[in-house]
């Protein structure tokens, strides 16, 4: 018997070649879309820059229509909606996450992480049309001081917050489900409480995780497309402006509105201005995602 | 010492004696607080979940009660309220979910059977593994300016422009990372004895995927790639982008299938998306009744999911 009678019959082996590079083409697809994503956005941003002169980008007004693309205004706008966003979701978020890995038993578990997988599967036009017909009317507008309006960047970061919770919640219990119970005997075995044992031992143990879940859902609200075009107003153009109880634009309703063409008419500099916001926001998050990457990697290495 | 709470009442056993000494009698409030704490953050997310349902519910039931259910659910878009339906949103929304199926899943397994059973670990593997992991990050939305430069303008001749069959290329790439990265961790769960024990009796890699692992992982594959549906069913950003109308459209009842492949679509959460914005209080009901319609929609896929995932759990 030689060598060449175990490696078996050559067509076989060419099928097995021909198999493994269909399979390898698949996978390397992901690389092409993100050269497609930078090109496609590139190529239109460098005709949008050349259209327009370099003081549209620093006006404090972001209006498409008139020539004026205030990129500090829908940047606040972004920022004024996440950080609201984040304020509702990181105690929410947090506090099942804690509870779910620490406290609930097995039972409770299978009646409290329903909550949050349902709330997961909803979609954001959902949370969007929430937020316009039932956030603004009560909540905002009687913590609002005055006359609120209906659009308003609160209402549309508290349904992003609503929208990020599970999220959260998800990444981080999984996080302390990772903290190997040994610390958490030596704990109680030095006579501290459960809440202690939960906030100085695992909480500590398992912050790389959780600091990666709030970077993540940071991006996500970032990203947030329809709750901001539905709720959050600042259609035809907006000011820059950082109260929450009045509206305001962000980057992805930015896009929206001149996609749908209420902001200007397809094919002039305005749709190309698509393409920039797309390219900073892009960069955003990949920005925030390899840092959350970074957090995982180190909590992987820790036990 | 005297004032300490064990004096207050004698221990009845050695055992309440000893516990008395270690943890005296009064009660950890800043213990029981933090847990209700906890608790509670639970409970204002279930509340929220009941107060949507039912403020949406209630904000249909004109809808339902003054029209035909199924005149609502296949009249067509209209700016008159009365007559306004879902007809063509449903059927756009049927036909985006038929490429998401058809592209993303069998490119997304594939492409995760790489990834697990044949890269080696080196430059490229980690490559795509990050490219993908970003990938999945990145906003919905982006890839709707990607679908606009390669299938609205690039492609135009095939795609007819911002037609259902540009949306749908965009939304399986929008899932397609997510779909890699469910299927490939039901392909991880599949312990490695199995793999040896084909390899063992001289099938080769294909073989041992085909009728060892792939069977074993499929239940897993399955649930990760309909809870993918389930997330583009809802997904409305990008299609914004690539051209689904947020308005009135007709198609010609002469139209062949390729012309209304390449036509004028709609997607259900898009026109949801466009009636919300209308002021008058009957697209408000309209709206809602919409959005039963999709959350129905969104939990019978997730349901279904749910139910695989329960019926073929595996624990090795």
């Amino acid at each position: 018997m030689t060598l060449e009678d175990l490696r078996g019959h050559p067509g076989r082996r060419r099928r097995e070649r021909i198999i493994r590079s269909v399979f390898f083409i698949a996978a390397t697809l992901a690389i092409l879309i993100s050269v497609g994503i930078v090109l496609s956005l590139l190529g239109d941003t460098i005709v949008f820059l050349q259209g327009i002169d370099a003081g549209a980008l620093v006006a404090d007004v972001w209006q498409p229509r008139s020539g004026e693309y205030g990129l500090s205004t829908i940047i606040a706008g972004t920022f004024v909606i996440a950080v609201i966003a984040m304020i509702v979701a990181t105690p929410l978020g947090l506090g099942a996450a804690i509870y779910l890995a620490e406290y609930a038993s097995p039972r409770m578990r299978g009646w409290l992480k329903p909550i949050l997988e349902i709330l997961a599967t909803i979609p954001s036009v959902v949370l969007g049309f929430f937020a316009l017909t039932v956030l603004s009317p009560t909540i905002v507008q009687s913590v609002c001081p005055g006359n609120t309006p209906v659009f308003t960047m609160a209402s549309a970061g508290i349904a992003v917050g609503i929208l990020i919770t599970p999220l959260i919640a998800s990444i981080s219990e999984d996080a302390m489900y990772a903290v190997p119970n040994n610390l958490r005997e030596a704990s109680y075995g030095i006579g501290a409480t459960k809440r202690t044992t939960s906030l100085r031992i695992v909480v500590p143990a398992a912050v790389s995780g959780i600091v990666a879940s709030l970077i993540v859902g940071f991006s996500r609200a970032i990203g947030e497309t329809m709750i901001v075009a539905i709720a959050a107003g600042g259609v035809g153009g907006a000011t820059f402006n950082l109260n929450p109880c009045l509206p305001g634009q962000t980057m992805t309703g930015a896009m929206t509105v001149i996609a749908i063409g209420s902001d200007a008419v397809g094919g002039g500099v305005a749709f190309h201005s698509l393409f920039f916001v797309g390219l900073l926001l892009f960069f955003m998050t990949l920005a925030l995602n390899l840092v959350s990457e970074a957090f995982v990697r180190r909590m992987r290495k820790g036990y | 010492m005297a004032a300490s709470p064990q004096a207050l009442r004698p221990p009845q056993s050695a055992t309440e004696a000893v516990e008395q000494a270690i943890m005296g009698q009064r009660r950890d409030w800043r213990s029981v607080v933090f847990e209700l704490a906890l608790l509670a953050s639970l409970l204002i997310a279930l509340g929220v979940l009941i107060w949507l349902l039912t403020d949406i519910f209630i904000g249909a039931i004109p809808v339902f009660q003054e029209r035909d259910l199924v005149d609502f659910l296949t009249a067509p878009t209209s700016s008159n309220p009365l007559t306004a339906g879902i007809g063509q949103a449903l059927f756009g929304s049927l036909l985006l979910m038929l490429f998401v199926a058809v592209l993303a899943i069998p490119i997304g397994v594939a492409s995760a059977v790489y990834l697990e059973e044949y890269a080696t670990d080196n430059a490229v593997t980690r490559l795509i593994n990050t490219t993908v992991r970003n990938l999945a990050g990145v906003p919905a939305v982006v890839y709707g300016l990607l679908g606009i430069a390669v299938f609205v303008v690039l492609l135009r001749p095939w795609t007819g422009g911002p037609s259902v069959i540009s949306g749908g290329f965009t939304l399986a790439i929008v899932v397609l990372p997510i779909t890699v990265i469910a299927s490939a961790e039901a392909l991880r769960a599949v312990p490695g004895a199995i793999r040896e024990a084909g390899f063992g009796v001289g099938a080769t890699k294909w073989e041992v995927i085909r009728y060892h692992v792939l069977p074993y992982a499929m239940p897993g594959v399955l649930t990760g790639t309909i809870l993918t549906i389930g997330r583009a069913f809802g997904e409305t950003a990008p299609l914004l982008l690539v051209g689904a109308l947020t308005g009135f459209f007709s198609v010609a009842a002469s139209a062949s299938v390729v012309e209304r492949l390449q036509g004028p679509y709609t997607s259900l959460p898009t026109i949801i998306f466009s009636w919300s914005r209308q002021p008058r209080t009957e697209f408000r009901e309209l709206t809602a009744a919409a959005i039963i319609v999709l959350l129905v929609l969104v939990l019978i896929i997730n349901g279904l999911a749910i139910i695989l995932r329960n019926r073929y759990a595996r624990k090795w």
